[in-house]
């Protein structure tokens, strides 16, 4: 009798990680074109003017790059705490606050030049954002607070502040009782890049990514974080401050996510309102395990995840496909990752014999 | 207060705290195989969109409270699917599932955002409900309530006193032993899954059937990450579930009554009350607790033997 068996693989094929990647991308493509067909729409039509309207026109990879700098910066800040194998889902609420923060100092000091009061919005959304996470990193090593749910209650606990505000204090008097802020001043818009729709925000972008890549890949502190995060008590025993490595990631992932919200309410909106929460914190964690916690990767795939957002606004207005499909889709192509690693981690063998 | 201001709440109290309460002990029952499933929410809501599909199709809400259950329990297969078959990591997978199945509820409840539905009514037990305070508040509730009272028992006796409860235990504490034992260890771990995951799409269930009868978008509204919250709090056991289950019911029916009663504070700011209960608990539970319950091997995948 011969026998299917898995062994474990030592040393996983180079080309596994890609090429999971893609066939996951794939199998998730077919399995939202079966269900909308089951929904009587032309699944195969729709899924080719998905991604024609995402990746192939200038305007459309213009929409991605814009969408991709709040997902990138979110996922950064989610990836170093990945590292550490702490579990930060909090982005989404980071972000908030971090628009929370740039949003006050605007409104505060209207009259600043721009030289001044970007940097003073900067300053702003990092302190708001690494505040919020600075409590479940405070919570986690003094006592012992499981940080995937501190982090995901101050989601909904900042989203709501953010609602109170905009609702509430905040509200420009002239907006006809719609909830939004007043327009920023001039002085605190990041502006366009030249002829294109493009902020400057791509350069924190760029230079945080980079700082993050060098961090992790050749100081010490990246290795310390990937040591601990395989083997927390093996990090004590080598002297490594573990808990102030927690409260480090889980603070520095607020600034960059509160970044991102910064970037979002200045060079986006203009200004504060509800629909500046948008999902990109939970599209982040799926950026960030799906490339694998590496900066350069993690830019990349921002960029693919942030054209199924762009290629679903058209899906959307021609097809009517309610725009959770993209929710569904991504979901989906984490699990299938998730499950197509297995076959990098395990060989198949066939064996003789019952046992 | 009065007995007439009192008993309202209380018995609103009871009601809120139901479908936390069986998506509490689903998890639990989850956990102790040594499974973490943080898809609670996402099942919670395909289980709330199924219960109320189905009613509205056939008319009939118990069959809404059975599909309910069925999908939570699918999805909670596709959980398994990653994790027990296929390695998966079991947080990743949990909140991929929580993401995909907001998703699909979202995508296929909006035609029905805000619609209504026939669900389950208030049926008060002869006799018991005349019990002054006690049975206006404990015995004039829907069917779905009596049953959750029933609930923790079972799990209890299961998990304490029976052979497979006590297998289904070691397997979330110590899966070698167990296998060297001779027990069936990824035969419990589906169990755990599956009939965790149909308790979970049961609790949704009974959101849009018996707490709301209407489906609206994002009804379940963070309470399967509650739900998650309070299986520590309760330290993996039933009875304690059901304590905090009902902590969270008279949060939100206080806030509900707090909103009615046209207070001064944002509705926003009362809103966080259940979120910001949530933290405050988690950390009084993990501070005395100091993980107190948690299976061993929680979170933890059995490898294919090489």
């Amino acid at each position: 009798m011969i026998r299917l068996c898995v062994h474990k693989r030592y040393e996983p094929p180079g080309w596994s990680a890609p090429l999971i990647f893609f066939a996951a991308v794939a199998v998730s493509l077919g399995i939202g074109a079966a269900f909308l067909a089951i929904q009587g729409k032309p699944a195969v039509a729709a899924m080719l003017l998905l991604i024609k309207s995402a990746y192939f026109s200038v305007w459309a990879i213009e929409d991605c790059l814009i969408k991709a700098v709040p997902i990138f910066l979110c996922s950064l800040g989610v990836a170093i705490a990945f590292r550490l194998q702490i579990w930060n889902i909090g982005a989404e609420g980071q972000y908030a606050l971090g628009a929370l923060g740039a949003t006050w100092t605007a409104l505060t000091f209207p009259e600043l030049p721009w030289y001044l009061l970007l940097p003073a919005m900067l300053l702003g959304s990092s302190a708001a954002g690494g505040l919020w996470g600075l409590i479940p990193g405070l919570l986690k090593v003094r006592l012992r607070a499981n940080e995937i749910i501190v982090t995901l209650m101050l989601n909904y606990i900042g989203i709501l502040f953010l609602d109170y505000l905009v609702y509430g204090p905040w509200k420009d008097p002239a907006s006809f009782g719609f909830p939004m802020t007043r327009n920023f001043p001039p002085g605190a818009v990041v502006g366009l890049i030249g002829n294109t729709r493009l902020h400057w925000g791509i350069l924190i972008c760029i230079g945080a990514g980079l700082a993050c890549w060098i961090v992790l890949r050749f100081t010490r502190l990246g290795f310390e974080l990937q040591a601990s995060g395989e083997n927390p008590r093996a990090a004590v025993y080598a002297r490594i401050a573990y808990d102030r490595l927690v409260v480090l990631v889980l603070v520095s992932g607020g600034v960059l996510s509160g970044w991102a919200g910064f970037l979002e309410a200045s060079a986006h909106l203009n200004r504060l309102q509800p629909s500046i929460v948008a999902g990109y914190g939970y599209t982040a964690i799926v950026v960030a395990w799906l490339a694998r916690l590496n900066p350069l990767s993690i830019a990349v795939v921002s960029f693919l995840l942030a054209g199924l957002r762009v290629g679903l606004e058209i899906l959307q207005l021609d097809l009517q496909v309610p725009a959770a499909f993209g929710q569904i889709m991504e979901g989906l192509i984490l699990l299938t990752v998730l499950a197509g690693r297995f076959f990098s981690s395990y060989r198949f063998a066939w064996r003789r014999g019952t046992a | 207060m009065t007995i007439e201001v009192v008993v309202p709440i209380l018995a609103a109290t009871i009601q809120s705290g139901t479908p936390i309460l069986y998506a509490t002990l689903g998890e639990i029952l989850t956990e102790r195989a040594g499974v973490l499933n943080l898809g609670v929410e996402g099942m919670m809501l395909v289980g709330a969109l199924a219960g109320f599909l189905t009613a509205r199709m056939t008319g009939d809400p118990v069959l809404g409270f059975l599909a309910g259950g069925l999908f939570g329990a699918l999805l909670a297969g596709v959980h398994g699917l990653v994790c027990l078959g296929l390695q998966g990591n079991q947080v990743v997978s949990g909140l991929a599932l929580t993401i995909m199945g907001t998703g699909l509820a979202n995508y296929l409840g909006t035609p029905f955002d805000g619609q209504s539905v026939t669900g389950f009514h208030v049926y008060a037990v002869p006799f018991l409900s005349r019990i002054p305070l006690f049975g206006p508040v404990l015995f004039t509730q829907d069917v779905l309530v009596y049953l959750s009272y029933l609930l923790p028992l079972c799990l209890w006796i299961y998990l304490g006193f029976t052979r497979w409860g006590l297998a289904l235990r070691s397997v979330g504490e110590n899966p070698e032993s167990a296998l060297a034992a001779g027990l069936p260890i990824a035969g419990y771990r589906w169990i755990g899954v599956l009939a965790g995951g149909s308790l979970v799409g049961f609790g949704g269930a009974y959101l849009s059937l018996a707490y709301t009868h209407l489906w609206t978008t994002g009804l379940s509204a963070g309470r399967g990450w509650i739900a998650v919250a309070l299986v520590i709090f309760a330290f993996w056991r039933p009875w304690r579930a059901m304590l905090g289950a009902y902590l969270y019911g008279g949060v939100m029916a206080f806030q509900f009554r707090l909103q009615a009663a046209g207070t001064h504070l944002p509705s926003s700011l009362l809103l966080m009350l259940p979120y910001a209960l949530t933290i405050a608990v988690l950390v009084f539970s993990s501070w005395r607790g100091r993980g107190i319950g948690a299976p061993a091997a929680l979170g933890v995948n059995i490898e294919p033997p090489d």
